[in-house]
């Protein structure tokens, strides 16, 4: 490795390092650590960080993964059976759209809350962070009792035929997300008010937004497929 | 914001790190001691301990079962064991082989080595791998405890529907094996999780991606596979169970379901699995080759390239368990294909590795032995998987004991023999000891020459017909000699493990000593001692080379080691992704029973759920209290993390 190499991949002090470098890109924390003797001295590097510079993102990022996979898979399986009947559905109406909808609509408008809390945390405004995680949690409560309804509006069973079993795992397997995530928010929420706080508490707030906007999102194909698959097909 | 009220000294390195401060980390870094100690422990080389020696355990008892096979079909129209039970051992040997033994002993193995190999303190997340641990554990116990009671599953080891579906398996028997599922998959995706987080960000600085040792590697990849795999064969598992308990119809026909479905989904995991085996022992190759041949290993971006490239092309191959299906005939032709494909990384590993052993000087241990009878092995598989990659051939020998004798080649070569050369390779940092040279000969070629008298024969069985799954046969069709051999050679196979026991056993209190690098190796586990302390490194190295220690001395002016972190503190060095710089310093868990606990919860959840679909609903509660109290921060640690609080 050249002197100019290590330079830049901030395991040398050197004073360029203070001006903006060729690496405009390298973390802030990067230029923090400095070569004392034999040792490159991590001390004044920060204790926390948020985003794609934390472990627990990549944690999440893996979590969201595993399920978009279980989703994705459970979509295909869908349309499998469906390329196996002639009629779909093949004895019953298609879902009611009204509470499917709804449910939908409240979802998208939850991202907002999620969005205020992490913008909050990376602020470290503790204040922002009670106020946008309680208003997320009462979000989230809301959407689990829209939720319960929206079964009794399924127009199906899941042990009626092999098109009730699908449409009944998509929507139980979503609901196991929208309960872990609330009851995940809930958890952090108390958290901000009773403590004990430190610094990584405010990127887990940002982590458990980032769930929540997947919860969210990955809803979207879900209902498109519940609830339009059997009306425009 | 108030998070910090006042600066209070702190503790850090220096570099070299005084012995107050080497005794200061030992004291932090160790698990508790006693018995509440022994469930809270979290270090990962404890857990990876306890995840390898389980993992070995299930290896003897599904070898075991093996040999009661081969006992049984030694000589037609034997009544060793009758029909009932012998539908019971062949699923519990490919289960156990396969989730109990295969793939977790791949995560435990790197569970211990890979925080070292990138000069880690520890894996990512000890907490979640202690609970992973404890889950795969009772999972595993689970299905033996029910073995034993004779519920044991009998419908093989991927359990097709029909047979496994509610109205051709009555009873309880295949409910375990699909929770059983549920067990492992649960802690192989964590595993998954934690090991990537691992690579990603806890690697020493200076070991950009394109440093990273090729085991680290092939762990990596094998990560991603098992994320992208595993959700299927849950999904269809817990399908199959709704199916049986309470009602659905996924895989059946006469409600619009389809037991095609099944298998797809099940291949779909089932043949990248192959991989998550078969890869972590290229890891494995490619670390023993370049040590015993003392030379780097020739064409590291090729070999890295071609362990992506063999993960992407394990995930379009898995119609060809099924070309005796009626999937359409123009689709099987793509899917041979591919299956051919995958010789071309393969093709490009193999000449990488020739190459470097052809311009070594070659060191012939134990190690290098099961890497050599690898070779050979696994292209015997490689062979016969071809033939079978074509569908004439394929629909000739499917489910015939041609296909066993594949199987075998392939897991037994590809995976066993370089885990085996593996442990004789790594023991000594394990244990301080290496193993007998002598015994480890022994071992050696007891295995090699009893694992081809004992499969060999079968790929001539298979041809002459003889159908897998059978618990008997008659005289007439003349396989008694062959079978005969088989056995000969799977009681060759137990006397190897056998000795192989032994040889762990005595070594690990009378081998000869080892030091810090018996062999002379190049990757980062080596430069601490054997075995490594609690802390791992008395201070983390800086890498300056793709083998820092052949020629990653630092030069004048550049620093060794990192110093300033703490030693009264869980505190971890973060890098950033692609090139491994200083990001920063968050403090790790401290020891705590809850993960014990929560696997707890979690198994009555998972065992009570095959009695009564409500156990999903009241089994959450125990579930959601043990993992709040898990994540509950303590008073005194949020503390002494907020005196070593810097904000970014």
């Amino acid at each position: 490795m050249t002197r100019a190499e290590l330079t830049a991949s901030g395991l040398q002090a050197d004073a360029s390092r203070q001006a903006p470098s060729s690496r405009a890109e390298a973390p802030p924390g990067a230029t923090l650590a400095a070569v004392r003797g034999a040792a490159l001295d991590v001390r004044a590097l920060p204790s926390f960080a948020f985003g794609a510079r934390s472990m627990m993102w990549w944690a999440t990022l893996g979590l969201m993964l595993i399920e978009g996979t279980v989703f994705a898979l459970t979509l295909a399986t869908y349309f499998y059976l469906r390329s196996h009947v002639q009629v779909w559905p093949p004895q019953e109406p298609p879902p009611d759209l009204a509470v499917g909808t709804g449910l939908t609509l409240l979802l998208l408008v939850s991202v907002w809350p999620a969005m205020r809390a992490k913008a909050a945390a990376e602020r470290l405004d503790t204040g922002g962070v009670r106020l946008w995680l309680t208003i997320s949690t009462a979000f989230s409560i809301l959407v689990l009792v829209v939720r319960a309804f929206e079964f009794g509006h399924l127009n199906c069973r899941w042990d009626s035929d092999a098109y009730g079993s699908v449409v009944w795992m998509l929507m139980g397997m979503h609901t196991f997300h929208l309960l872990t995530d609330a009851y995940d928010t809930l958890v952090l929420n108390v958290l901000f008010f009773t403590g004990p706080l430190e610094g990584r508490r405010y990127g887990d707030v940002g982590e458990n937004a980032m769930y929540w906007y997947f919860v969210v999102f990955s809803w979207l194909p879900i209902y498109a497929v519940v609830y339009w698959a059997p009306r425009l097909g | 914001m108030t998070l910090r009220d006042a600066a209070a000294p702190v503790d850090v390195n220096d570099v070299p790190p005084s012995p107050d401060q080497v005794r200061s980390l030992v004291r932090t870094w160790s698990d508790p001691p006693g018995w509440l100690g022994w469930i809270s422990a979290l270090n990962h080389k404890t857990i990876g301990k306890r995840f390898l020696c389980t993992a070995f355990g299930f290896f003897i008892l599904g070898g075991l079962l093996a040999a009661a096979m081969r006992l049984q079909l030694a000589r037609p129209r034997n009544h060793l064991v009758g029909p009932d039970l012998y539908d019971q051992l062949f699923t519990m040997h490919g289960t156990t082989m396969m989730f109990l033994f295969a793939v977790p002993v791949m995560q435990a193995v790197s569970i211990y080595l890979v925080p070292l190999m990138v000069g880690s303190r520890t894996i990512a997340f000890p907490r979640m791998n202690a609970f992973a641990y404890w889950i795969y554990l009772f999972g595993g116990a689970m299905l033996y405890v029910a073995f034993a009671l004779d519920i044991g599953p009998d419908a093989g080891w991927f359990a097709y529907v029909p047979l496994s579906g509610p109205d051709y398996s009555p009873g309880k028997r295949v409910d375990f094996w699909a929770q059983m599922i549920t067990f492992t998959e649960l802690s192989g995706l964590l595993e998954a999780i934690i090991l990537i987080v691992t690579v990603f960000k806890l690697r020493a600085p200076g070991m950009t991606l394109n440093r990273v040792p090729l085991f680290t590697w092939s762990m990596l990849v094998t990560a991603f596979m098992v994320i992208f795999a595993m959700p299927s064969v849950m999904l269809a598992s817990t399908a199959l169970i709704t199916d049986r308990l309470v009602g659905t119809h996924f895989y059946n026909p006469a409600e619009g379901g389809d037991a095609l479905l099944w298998q797809h989904l099940f291949w779909f995991f089932g043949h990248p699995e192959v991989y998550m085996i078969f890869i972590p022992g290229l890891g494995f190759v490619s670390t023993i080759v370049p040590t015993f041949s003392r030379r780097p290993i020739h064409g590291y971006p090729a070999m890295v390239i071609a362990l992506i490239a063999t993960a992407f092309l394990a995930f379009g191959l898995w119609v060809h368990h099924m070309f005796a299906t009626n999937v359409p005939e123009l689709g099987k032709g793509f899917f041979t294909a591919v299956s051919m494909m995958i010789a071309i990384p393969t093709a490009v590993q193999i000449w990488c590795w020739i190459a470097t052993l052809w311009t070594g000087r070659l060191n012939f241990r134990t190690p290098l032995l099961f890497v050599l009878a690898f070779f050979f092995i696994l292209l015997m598989g490689g062979m016969t998987g071809l033939m079978l990659a074509a569908v004439p051939l394929d629909l000739q020998v499917h489910d015939t004991y041609f296909v066993v004798a594949h199987l075998h080649y392939v897991l037994f070569g590809g995976a066993v023999f370089p885990l085996f050369g593996a442990v004789y390779y790594w023991f000594p940092k394990y244990t301080g000891r290496l193993m007998s040279e002598k015994l480890g000969r022994w071992n050696f070629w007891l295995m090699f020459i009893g694992f081809n008298v004992a499969f060999f024969p079968m790929h001539l069985l298979g041809l002459a017909g003889m159908p897998r799954r059978v618990y008997t046969y008659p005289d007439m069709q003349g396989w008694g000699r062959l079978n005969a051999i088989s056995t000969a050679g799977a009681l060759l196979l137990v006397v190897s493990v056998a000795l192989f026991l032994v040889n762990v056993w005595r070594s690990r209190r009378h081998g000869e000593v080892a030091g810090n690098n018996p062999w002379g190796g190049a990757t980062l586990e080596w430069a601490t001692t054997s075995p490594p302390p609690a802390h791992n490194f008395d201070a983390i190295p800086v890498v300056y080379s793709r083998d820092p220690l052949w020629d990653g001395a630092p030069r004048e002016g550049q620093p060794s080691h990192v110093g300033g972190l703490a030693v009264g503190q869980r505190e971890v060095l973060v890098t950033t992704l692609l090139d491994a710089e200083p990001d920063h310093r968050p403090v790790m868990p401290n020891p705590s029973p809850w993960p014990f606990l929560g696997a707890i919860a979690t198994t009555i959840l998972f065992i009570g759920s095959i009695f009564t679909p409500w156990a999903v609903v009241w089994g959450m509660v125990p579930v959601a209290i043990t993992l709040t109290a898990w994540f509950w921060p303590r008073k005194r640690d949020a503390a002494a993390h907020l005196a070593l609080e810097q904000q970014p």
